[in-house]
């Protein structure tokens, strides 16, 4: 019996090995990838035909707003002139926005709160599977980007971030993300210079970062600095459209 | 009274148990139709790529909440791993409510290369094996498409041709037999005569069951994990009880259709291995006994 039951679990973890390395071989093959590929442009034009271009994510209350609000990915960008900025109360920084517009901007922070504010308690989704319910006050990104008057040949608009993936001063491995122009213009997605009331606290993106409700975490990145509309993604770092997207993540970051 | 000598004979047994045909007196018949045969191929497939896969993107933050967002103090459940001062994992403990379960090596740590390393699953019940969100994510969209195509597929199909109505839905006379049932699948004494032609009771609610509740909570849940649709469509998170508690019950479903999965299997074992799994391969079913009998 113990004989038996030996070989059935043999049996099982050789079944489940041999799937699993056939499974792990094709995870590397560029054919299979690109059916992969395929599936996420079905999934994201399926979601774009549910959720139209202004549909809104859920409004929560004060009172569901979470006790702890984790912060995932860079808590501190921890370089020098990173620090500078955190020790000057972010007076220099600026957020240029940059590319295909007819007039590029820099704008300081107190450009931005001259702006009209939006306030928004939503639940952040992280791709690891876990929610929090948070506040956020900035102004519509769709205001600033008019502001700029974006060419017609923009498609899509690039957030270059202060925090560096790697090593100080690479240029090519700061964070970066981005969003076609229908999510970057939806009447949640804020610059958000505040959260939960107060000024955003160096872990969660001090002194701005992206909030753009209907997409998963890693699409809002933090610490923005430059946005930059272009027709094209290819040409940007990994050519992917966003630090996490180089290292194999889908583009379409509504599931 | 000679088929019924036949029936007895110990071979005889054996050949029934086998889902061989009989010595005796036997017919076949196309149990199954060519669509519900591939329909539930590609379906077997999909569930077994989409449990791996799922467990893949569990292992990302392997814990479990109740309500809209993560109370990380109050998890309703937790795969964690516990580790000594020179970081060095020890055990693998899984957390649900206040109670925690040593399962080191299965659940929370479990060997990576021959380390101990903090795991939710262990790698041998992952897709792909190593932790690799990115890759599971897409595995898991891709063949939860295939599924939804095939459901439907299957569902168009099962009420055009009638066979929901016809062969799964439990009528009167199932619920009269249904402790009579309990009692001979308890006993794991499975007709092989004409009774065998239709689904019983129990085999009807199972796949009702599967079909009609877990099925369509699997997909729904699956659904309102995504931050777009609940955009699209904010019932969803709201009808269960919001984002987080959705992926709870996704998880519950998931080992709901695990356990259907091992008790479906063992029920084609001992029921006759070759002639069901040969049925939903070719069609043709053995009957025991004269076709005529039972006309």
């Amino acid at each position: 019996m113990t004989d038996r039951r030996m070989f059935i679990g043999r049996a099982l973890a050789g079944a489940s090995t041999l799937l699993l390395s056939g499974c792990y071989d094709l995870s590397e093959k560029p054919w299979f990838t690109d059916i992969l590929g395929k599936v996420e442009d079905l999934t994201r034009a399926a979601q774009h035909l549910f959720a139209g271009h202004h549909t809104l994510a859920q409004e929560f209350t004060k009172a569901d707003i979470a006790p702890v609000f984790r912060a995932n990915g860079t808590t501190d960008p921890g370089t020098s002139e990173y620090q500078a900025h955190v020790d000057n109360g972010f007076r220099n920084w600026r957020v240029a926005v940059t590319g295909l517009v007819e007039q590029t901007l820099s704008l300081s922070m107190s450009d931005l709160h001259k702006l009209p504010a939006r306030t928004q308690i939503t639940r952040h989704d992280c791709v690891e599977g876990w929610s929090c319910i948070g506040e956020w006050t900035g102004p519509q990104l769709a205001l600033i980007l008019a502001a700029a008057r974006p060419k017609s040949a923009a498609r899509y608009a690039v957030f270059h971030c202060a925090d560096p993936m790697t090593v100080e001063g690479d240029p090519d491995h700061y964070y970066y993300e981005s969003l076609d122009l229908t999510e970057a213009t939806h009447p949640q997605t804020i610059l958000a210079y505040q959260m939960n009331g107060a000024p955003l606290t160096v872990p969660h993106g001090a002194p701005v970062r992206l909030r753009a409700e209907r997409q998963l975490g890693y699409k809002q990145p933090k610490y923005v600095q430059r946005i930059e509309l272009v027709d094209d993604l290819k040409s940007i770092q990994g050519g992917n459209g966003g630090y996490w997207e180089d290292q194999g993540y889908s583009w379409y970051g509504g599931i | 009274m000679s088929t019924h000598a036949a029936k007895t004979q110990p071979t005889d047994t054996l050949r029934t148990a086998l889902g061989l045909a009989p010595s005796g007196p036997h017919y076949a018949f196309r149990r199954h139709s060519l669509w519900v045969r591939v329909c539930h191929w590609v379906n077997a497939l999909c569930l077994v790529i989409l449990l791996m896969s799922g467990l893949n993107i569990f292992n990302a933050h392997p814990a479990l909440y109740w309500g809209s967002g993560s109370d990380f103090n109050r998890p309703a459940l937790m795969l964690g791993a516990m580790q000594n001062n020179a970081g060095q994992i020890t055990a693998g403990v899984t957390s649900i409510g206040r109670h925690q379960i040593d399962t080191t090596g299965l659940l929370g740590a479990s060997k990576v290369d021959g380390q101990l390393s903090p795991r939710g699953f262990p790698s041998w019940a992952t897709l792909p094996g190593p932790n690799w969100l990115a890759m599971a994510r897409q595995w898991h969209f891709a063949f939860a498409w295939l599924l939804v195509f095939n459901a439907f597929v299957f569902f168009v199909y099962g009420l055009w041709s009638g066979h929901f109505v016809r062969d799964l839905t439990p009528g009167k006379s199932d619920i009269v037999h249904l402790p009579r049932e309990i009692a001979d699948h308890a006993r794991l004494k499975f007709p092989h005569d004409a009774r065998a032609r239709r689904y019983n009771a129990l085999q009807k609610l199972a796949y009702c069951f599967v079909l009609f509740v877990l099925g369509p909570l699997i997909v729904l849940t699956g659904i309102s994990m995504s931050p777009t649709m609940d955009a699209a469509f904010p019932i969803l998170p709201w009808l269960f009880g919001g984002r987080q508690s959705a992926r709870t019950i996704h998880f519950i479903c998931a080992f709901s259709f695990f356990g259907f999965l091992l008790v479906h299997i063992a029920m084609v074992i001992l029921s006759g291995s070759w002639n069901n799994l040969r049925s939903m391969i070719t069609g043709k079913y053995v009957i025991h006994g004269r076709e005529s009998d039972h006309d």
